[in-house]
């Protein structure tokens, strides 16, 4: 077996020297649930892996100015028992919650999932429609880039191979504002994404929407935003010809695979159906009622 | 490449060990320390049957890294008793006959003891959701359902559920 060199920088900027100086090939650690995996299989080989769970700052959840600020390692148990987050952000807490099982969600997080690039990976599409941002640090400095823009292909991200995510940000929330994340799978728990949809909404005093996001998952190579399905959203209340114009839409955007999770019809079909059932449950939270959970898991 | 000197907090006690970068926590557990009661089951994170709980999260040593455990506090099936006295879950186990070949029992146990920890009230199908990630290939679930249940209950003050 080849050296493997293991480091957990106490800082940024020693890990950005890390990587910036390393090489071969580098791997960031967080919680470790898809690069352990990968190790033990042969799919990675680094050289070195940068622990980044010591970095101040990279664990945890704080709120600034009305945003939400959520570190990039910060396990997703973490996201599931703070109260606050699950009130404004109930799609994003509950598509991190469906990752896996318990034991998972000691250690995933939301800067993980991403960077692990999957197409079917549960939280992006949640967090695309939150309009979240990534923070990212690297040898240039820092920057931000909107959740969308990190997935480039299965697998592979925009991040250059000095650069890492600290954390998440999500924004501040208007009045009248809800979100809500489905995904269908055979079974009730512990598996990967048919389809996977987020919806974030914000309502005018009349229950019109002004403000829509939508983000579908596991029908393309990359979660994708669907603007078309946003725009059939925006300036109506929802209703049955609304709720079709938008399933069509959603259908539209879809460029699926067909695997043994299903087939391009089935992806298609059941995009649709997600959406709008997505929709629903994010203009009712939108309207003030909270209780409700997305049907997918029990607590 | 040099062995990692790692200083940690496993059942109680500070545990010095050395490890290679890629060894994970339950190779350590197993091979280093001779803790053998967390098993290996799947090696991916599927089967839950390295289930330990670290820093009072529940998690698979099989998809952390043993160089990771440096400075956390960690707790396997072996420190689930307190000295001969076995947990309520543990006893309940036993009571329900809620195991057969026993291979996951360890990760059950240790996944079981740390819902009881987040809640004494946890409804059935909570459990089950809980208990997901630990798979038992003999398809025993119901009766560590009842175990879990009737552990709880028990740590609740009630008398025994039917």
């Amino acid at each position: 077996m080849p050296s493997l060199t293991y480091a957990s920088p106490t800082t940024a900027n020693e890990a950005i020297a890390l990587l910036a100086e390393a090489s071969g090939q580098a791997k960031l650690l967080a919680g470790g649930t898809d690069l352990l995996v990968q190790l033990r299989s042969g799919r990675v080989k680094p050289d070195l892996i940068v622990d980044t769970k010591k970095i101040p700052g990279i664990i945890g959840i704080r709120e600034e100015n009305g945003e939400f600020v959520i570190g990039a390692a910060t396990p997703g148990a973490v996201l599931e028992a703070h109260p606050e987050l699950k009130q404004v952000w109930p799609g994003v807490v509950e598509a991190m919650d469906l990752i896996g099982s318990t034991q998972i969600q000691g250690r995933a997080s939301l800067a993980g999932n991403l960077c692990n690039a999957s197409p079917a990976a549960d939280s992006v599409p949640a967090m695309i429609a939150a309009g979240a941002v990534a923070v990212i640090l690297g040898s240039k400095g820092r920057r931000e880039a909107p959740v969308e823009a990190i997935v480039v292909g299965p697998g592979r991200t925009s991040l250059a191979n000095d650069e890492f995510i600290l954390e998440i940000r999500l924004p501040k929330r208007p009045p009248r504002s809800g979100d809500a994340y489905l995904r269908f799978i055979p079974r009730t728990e512990m598996d990967i994404a048919v389809v996977g949809c987020g919806v974030s909404v914000t309502l005018d005093e009349a229950g019109r929407c002004t403000a829509a996001r939508v983000s579908l998952g596991a029908v393309a190579p990359t979660p994708l935003l669907v603007k078309e399905a946003a725009d059939a959203l925006i300036g109506h209340t929802l209703d049955d010809a609304i709720l079709a114009r938008l399933d069509a839409a959603a259908r539209a955007a879809c460029k699926p695979i067909t695997d043994k999770r299903g087939t391009i019809e089935y992806r298609t079909k059941v995009a649709g159906v997600l959406t709008r059932r997505a929709a629903a449950i994010a203009f009712q939270r939108a309207q003030g009622d909270r209780s409700l959970r997305a049907p997918t898991k029990a607590h | 490449m040099s062995k990692h000197h790692i200083t940690t907090t496993i059942n109680g006690e500070p545990v010095e060990f050395l490890c290679e970068p890629q060894e994970t926590l339950l190779d350590v557990l197993r091979n280093t320390l001779n803790l053998t009661g967390s098993k290996e089951g799947c090696a991916s994170g599927d089967c839950g049957a390295c289930s330990v709980i670290c820093d009072g999260k529940l998690i698979c040593s099989c998809l952390m890294l043993g160089v990771e455990a440096e400075g956390h506090n960690i707790v396997t099936v072996e420190g689930i008793a307190t000295g001969d006295e076995l947990h309520p879950v543990q006893r309940k186990f036993l009571e329900h006959a809620a195991l057969q070949c026993g291979f996951c029992t360890p990760g059950l146990i240790v996944a079981s003891k740390a819902l009881l920890d987040e809640t004494l009230n946890p409804t059935e199908e909570e459990a089950r959701y809980w208990l997901a990630g630990n798979l038992c290939r003999c398809t025993g679930y119901d009766k560590i359902i009842r175990a879990v249940m009737d552990a709880a209950a028990e740590m609740r003050g009630e008398a025994r559920a039917a």
